[in-house]
């Protein structure tokens, strides 16, 4: 039995197409993946992410264990800030990657991956040595997110919070039509935009009145189609693509969100001697020369040798092309390289580029 | 959607047209539907030779890559060019101008086992 966000009846109702995506029955697509990717491009997009975890820590020392069980340094949160952090093992790969939003000095609030939800919150919970309160909410909140250059006019009409007062990467509690909701600049489109988090039985009601409120700055619905083309064109990793248990954040290109300074955390001493003695491989872009399309898990050739493989990769709506990420040795996976990908037994040319390809003007 | 009377259609979600002695190939209305947004096509050359039920080619969508199966044997004769630059016209006109390939067949029985219009209707549910 798939798992049904409380969304289900209003997408069915859009006739969206509905997959099974990780236990999830989630709408693929409504319009069509091309439309939906460019409206969120130039206007905006809405999308249903309920299937996303929530698990909240609380706690005296609640900052002790996030900073721990994360690679990023969350003491540098403020209150009502947001980053992107790893979830490691001890052995440096990733359990998942999150959003660690902190709420107040003795409560964070972490967005994690739908399927990685148990599995994070196990994880976190093994490790608490510090007696925080750590709690699997994901049965909570549903999640709304508006993504698009829109997205902050469409929005404003239902909530008296200033959105312009709410900088990228933060977030303010408030309310959406006068119910309460957590309003978050985030998002995994790389256009701007917010992730609202509100009671599952408002969340209907939500939907319905952002569609409403959008129809004139030309919100669309959109599935996880478009979301995938959209974060990918970002460059933004997807867990068990770019990142899973056998990856590290150093060589997906995320040392951004390790901190190697902030004293100690899981996966640290793996990091240090990958730091030290250098990567064995790394993510890098690339861009089809030939014709096909690069598609993950497909093999990637140097100089006609098995170097690599694709680890997402597809057409790219905004800059016309066929683009994709893939794992090189470490030497290798420098842009402006000529590589093959083997498209159905077929070696095709292709030339790699940097992350991310795509970049929203500011 | 309504399906022509005269093609004769696959389970997979082929049809094909037949002239004389040459068939000429395409994905349903329906297989377009499922698949999306189509932005590649891989077609054989001219002079292929195709085996009925055996894999020719394939057309992608944003999301997936999907098997073209031949619904006959015979030789490539034409392989649409269309479709090379603008293959979405595929989701547009996946009955007329974005037919696929035209083949000489090597034996016209063939298409004497494939569905009719109102049983592959049927089949697909509509």
């Amino acid at each position: 039995m798939l798992k049904q966000t409380p969304l289900n009846a209003a997408h069915r109702a859009l006739g969206a197409r509905m997959v099974d995506f990780g236990g999830w029955d989630m709408p693929v697509q409504y319009s069509g993946i091309l439309d939906e990717h460019n409206t969120v491009r130039t206007a905006a997009g809405l999308f249903d992410v309920s299937h996303m975890g929530e698990i909240e820590v609380r706690g005296p020392e609640a900052l002790q264990l996030v900073n721990y069980v994360t690679t990023n340094n969350a003491a540098k949160l403020a209150a009502g800030q947001v980053h992107y952090s790893g979830l490691l093992y001890e052995h440096g790969g990733f359990v998942d990657d999150i959003l660690v939003h902190k709420v107040a000095g003795d409560h964070y609030f972490l967005c994690v991956n739908a399927s990685n939800q148990d599995k994070d919150y196990e994880h976190i919970a093994a490790h608490n040595r510090w007696n925080c309160s750590v709690e699997n909410h994901g049965e909570r909140y549903a999640q709304i997110a508006v993504q698009g250059p829109r997205a902050i006019e469409i929005l404003q009409k239902l909530t008296a919070t200033d959105l312009s007062a709410i900088h990228y990467y933060w977030f303010a509690d408030g309310e959406v039509s006068g119910a309460p909701a957590r309003i978050a600049r985030t998002g995994y489109t790389g256009e701007d935009g917010f992730e609202i988090y509100v009671d599952p039985g408002q969340a209907e009601a939500r939907w319905n009145e952002l569609l409403d409120a959008g129809r004139e700055s030309g919100l669309k619905p959109a599935g996880l189609g478009a979301r995938n083309t959209l974060r990918m064109e970002a460059g933004m990793a997807l867990y068990g693509h770019e990142i899973d248990a056998s990856i590290s954040p150093l060589e997906a290109g995320l040392q951004w969100i390790v901190k190697l300074d902030k004293g100690d955390f899981l996966g640290k001493a793996p990091l240090e001697r990958q730091k030290a003695e250098g990567l064995k491989r790394k993510l890098i872009g690339f861009e089809m020369r030939g014709r096909g399309i690069g598609r993950d898990g497909y093999e990637v050739r140097v100089a006609g040798e098995p170097a690599g493989w694709v680890t997402s990769g597809g057409p790219s709506p905004t800059l016309n092309k066929n683009i994709g990420m893939c794992y090189l040795p470490a030497a290798q996976a420098q842009p402006g390289l000529a590589i093959e990908i083997v498209v159905r037994n077929q070696p095709v040319e292709a030339v790699t580029i940097p992350i991310p390809f795509y970049k929203r003007a500011k | 959607m309504t399906y022509p009377e005269n093609f004769r259609y696959t389970k997979e979600h082929e049809w094909v047209s037949v002239e004389g002695d040459t068939g000429t190939v395409g994905i349903t209305f329906h297989a377009q539907k499922e698949l999306g947004d189509i932005v590649y096509v891989d077609l054989p050359k001219p002079g292929t030779q195709v085996e009925v039920g055996k894999t020719f080619g394939s057309v992608e969508s944003v999301k997936a890559v999907s098997d073209i199966y031949s619904p006959v044997s015979g030789e490539v004769t034409e392989a649409n060019s269309l479709l090379a630059e603008a293959p979405e016209k595929l989701n547009e006109d996946p009955h007329g101008a974005a037919w696929l390939v035209k083949i000489r067949l090597a034996n016209p029985g063939d298409v004497g086992a494939l569905l009719s219009a109102a049983d592959y209707a049927a089949y697909i549910g509509e």
